[in-house]
């Protein structure tokens, strides 16, 4: 039945070309609209290292002496030296990778190039297997150079292109600012997003976070090395009171270090919110930090929430999108009505000749449904054209943007939900045709 | 008029659900048009918010990388070879611009004891300037004046991060909110051990970092610096010249700024392509927004053309009748005019509301403002219009229908 029912729906679409076109566009234009957006929350708001992200955790304190008595404030987004290499010093978790970055200038001395101003990651050797971040050449530095403040660096896929046409350049030197770095290895592609590692602040961005999406740094250097080779490029988060531009920046009353730590099991994660307290607990009774018990201890995921990472201009866009669709939808209930009322008589005499009601609404919801079909087709083209205008805005997300495969079936999954939705109450209409009536007019 | 209503009331009932579905139609349309509407209108004010500094003008070189214990001799030497080129009027170098999303910021009390973590303080961005940044960036000066040589050259960075002077130049923005109705010259602000009299007001100039509908975008205030103590904070060089000069402008400053600093980066932007790079996704928010509304509305007319069509195929014979018993070709038409008028009147009024609750849930959890009143009725009477455009084309047909139709059975 269902063919001879899909054979009655092309006739039908073919007699009032008009009239398909309208609600062929109509739902096409929601399907885009909603779908491009949709997309791109899609693709801002997943999971950026999908492989692990579970047992990834974000430890935090408040190191602030200041007193909080009624305890408005949850802890800043990032800590000082003394806390978070106190709490990376101890080993407590399966992995851990301090994070801070900088800007600085660079040059390859082999390389005839001008300088360029380079952002630099400083974080230790376990960033890279936590994290799962592909080599193309060589790998990451071992621990002991962690300790060792060795020259050594891992640069992205973006700058060995730049700067050595893509070959393989381990064992070659930079120069960062003012020292030489042997680099040990070279980066495969990598575009996490949004860019987790460094996320901070978001609460206090009103709702501009595209900045979390932008490229990884351009080279990823040992802690302990880069603060001899740029502690003064290093930007602090705050401060809690007015540094002393003498003072290292290891002492200084400022938050600047972000700790990342990977935990496997649930029990872990129990044992290290206990030491994370047990520590600030600590640090109290020495007098170093008045709140000890300001302590987070989020997933990844949950930081990302916190820090609302999805840029409030998307979010409204989505809604927007979707009031759209609603409105196409209302449109094409309307037209179908129309079509499928124009129609009674021969609905009579169907009828009339034996076929159910149910027989009747199945094949308008056919013809509903295959209308869904063509709107998908042309929302999934609306779709492409949508994100390749959005791609050449300039925003950060800009270059991730494109249409996964599950994407693309939702594309036509949600565009025919959509149209026998709106089908829906056309074709119980059209099977409550009163028959009697019909014949007699014909 | 009157006598036509009681009708289409009837022949309404008897159509409840294609009339159900247009007005919902035109309340959801009137609904997010009038929020559509008022957001590209509050991104088309950021976009357009005014900026005292001669932005046609202005264009500056970023040189990153530099020493800072050479700036004392390394900048005056920058400063006279860029003053060198030819079509520029004047030369400065500055710690960051307005709308470069570089902002360092600071709070200020009025009170002789007010200290940064007094909760009551205003907080501001501090802009630095060497002598000359008044002229190289075109302030403008309302009250006062500007600092004079002295200033500049006293003035220095020491241990603490604010600078060792003791004037200000601050926007009359300011000014007003701080002192409001008197004079601001002469007045102080203190972050002890620090405190800055005010010695000028200048015409309202943006910050380094806007956000949108803030009452806060013209806090900003002007220190002077000199060269010597300026501890690598003076990197943003800025030439002044004439609009069509800009591009070779700085296409020059980049190379001898490059040729006289071979270890350091010099990267340079002409002042307008720094604002629309800082509105780059307002405006294009705000063109996705226009999109949406154009469409939107053409949806939505094509929904009335086709529902009324289809009414108006039904009623052939009705109509027929009406006009064989007298109704003229006008008498049809306003009868289907009417009738849209009517189911538009009834979207308009549920759609008023729901624009006004979507604003209301806008307005908690977005960055947004209330609407004001007007967008309501302005948003009722564009419905209303395309209403009456969209029922056109088959009010028309409807009354070509000739009277002979009345007498042929159906």
């Amino acid at each position: 039945m269902f063919g001879y029912y899909l054979d009655l729906a092309i006739r039908s679409l073919k007699r009032n070309k008009v009239l398909t076109a309208l609600m062929v566009i109509a739902i096409a234009v929601g399907i885009g609209a909603s779908m491009t957006t949709l997309t791109v929350m899609h693709l801002l708001s997943g999971d950026p290292v999908p492989t692990r992200s579970g047992t990834l955790f974000y430890p935090q304190v408040d190191p602030s002496p200041l007193p909080d008595p009624e305890h408005i404030h949850k802890p800043w987004d990032v800590m000082d030296y003394r806390s978070a290499t106190d709490l990376w010093n101890a080993h407590r978790a399966d992995r851990q990778a301090l994070v801070a970055s900088s800007a600085l200038r660079l040059t390859a001395p082999e390389v005839n190039q001008p300088p360029l101003m380079a952002q630099m990651l400083s974080t230790t050797s376990d960033f890279f297997p936590m994290f799962d971040v592909p080599f193309q050449f060589g790998g990451s530095w071992q621990p002991q150079d962690d300790q060792r403040r060795a020259r050594v660096a891992v640069i992205s896929s973006d700058l060995n292109i730049k700067l050595f046409a893509g070959a393989n350049s381990v064992g070659r030197t930079l120069r960062l600012k003012d020292s030489d770095v042997r680099i040990v290895g070279v980066l495969a592609p990598w575009r996490p997003s949004p860019q987790f590692y460094d996320v901070r602040g978001g609460r206090f961005s009103n709702g501009n976070t595209s900045g979390f999406y932008s490229k990884p740094e351009d080279v990823f250097v040992p802690f302990s090395s880069s603060l001899e080779i740029n502690a003064g490029g290093i930007q602090w988060f705050t401060c809690w009171s007015s540094p002393d531009p003498n003072v290292k920046i290891e002492d200084s009353p400022c938050l600047w270090v972000a700790l990342w730590v990977q935990l496997d099991s649930a029990a872990k994660v129990d044992d290290y919110r206990h030491f994370i307290a047990d520590y600030a607990a600590q640090q109290k009774s020495l007098g170093r930090i008045t709140r000890a018990d300001n302590t987070m201890l989020c997933s990844l995921m949950q930081w990302l929430d916190f820090n609302q990472v999805v840029p409030s201009d998307v979010r409204l866009q989505t809604w927007l999108a979707f009031a759209f669709l609603l409105i196409c939808l209302f449109n094409t209930v309307g037209l179908l009505l129309a079509k499928f009322l124009r129609r009674t008589g021969e609905i009579g005499v169907r009828r009339a000749l034996g076929a159910t009601r149910g027989a009747v609404l199945e094949q308008c919801l056919v013809e509903a449904g295959l209308i869904g079909l063509l709107g998908g087709v042309g929302g999934w083209l609306l779709t492409l054209l949508g994100l390749a205008l959005i791609r050449r805005q300039p925003v950060e997300y800009a270059d991730l943007l494109h249409l996964d495969t599950a994407m693309f079936l939702l594309t036509f999954a949600l565009a025919i939900a959509a149209s026998l939705l709106a089908g829906m109450v056309p074709a119980w209409r059209a099977s409550r045709v009163a028959l009697g009536l019909q014949l007699k007019t014909l | 008029m009157i006598m036509e209503i009681r009708p289409i009331f009837a022949s309404l009932r008897k159509h409840r659900i294609p009339a159900i579905l247009i007005v919902l139609e035109i309340a959801l349309a009137c609904a997010v048009l009038c929020n559509a509407v008022f957001m590209i209108s509050q991104r088309v004010a950021d976009i357009h918010l005014p900026n005292a500094i001669d932005e046609q003008g202005i264009v500056a070189v970023r040189l990153d990388g530099t020493d800072d214990k050479l700036a004392g001799s390394d900048i005056p030497r920058n400063l006279a070879a860029l003053r060198g080129i030819a079509g520029v009027q004047s030369v400065a170098v500055t710690s960051t611009l307005p709308l470069s999303h570089n902002n360092w910021g600071w709070s200020f009390g009025l009170k002789p004891d007010s200290v940064v973590t007094d909760q009551t303080n205003t907080n501001v961005s501090l802009l630095f300037i060497s002598e000359g940044g008044d002229k190289a960036l075109g302030l403008q000066l309302l009250q006062g004046r500007f600092f004079n040589s002295d200033e500049y050259a006293n003035s220095a960075f020491g241990s603490a991060p604010l600078p060792e002077t003791h004037v200000v130049v601050v926007t009359r923005n300011l000014a007003e909110k701080l002192w409001p109705g008197q004079p601001a010259v002469g007045k102080t602000l203190y972050s002890m051990p620090h405190y800055y009299t005010v010695v000028g007001v200048i015409a309202d100039v943006l910050r380094p970092y806007v956000s949108s509908q803030s009452s806060r975008n013209y806090y900003t205030t002007y220190y002077p610096l000199s060269a010597g103590g300026s501890k690598g904070y003076l990197s943003r060089y800025i030439l002044r010249g004439a609009p069509q000069d800009r591009d070779r402008i700085l296409h020059e400053a980049e190379q001898k700024l490059g040729q006289l600093n071979p270890a350091a980066v010099a990267k340079g932007q002409t002042y307008s392509d720094i604002r629309t790079q800082f509105f780059a996704d307002m405006s294009s928010m705000a063109w996705m927004l226009v999109l949406v509304c154009v469409v939107m509305l053409a949806v939505t007319a094509f929904g009335i053309v086709g529902l009324t069509s289809f009414w108006v195929s039904q009623r052939r014979r009705q109509i027929g009748v009406r006009r064989a018993v007298g109704a003229t070709r006008g008498h049809i038409m306003q009868y289907f005019q009417t009738e849209n008028f009517l189911l538009s009147t009834a979207g308009v009024v549920i759609g008023m509301g729901l624009a006004y609750g979507i604003n209301l849930y806008l307005m908690q959890h977005y960055e947004m403002s209330r609407m004001p009143w007007y967008y309501l009725p302005g948003g009722a009477i564009g419905l209303w219009l395309i209403g009456q455009v969209a029922v056109l084309g088959p009010a028309l047909r409807a009354a070509a229908v000739p009277p002979v139709v009345a007498t042929r059975a159906a």
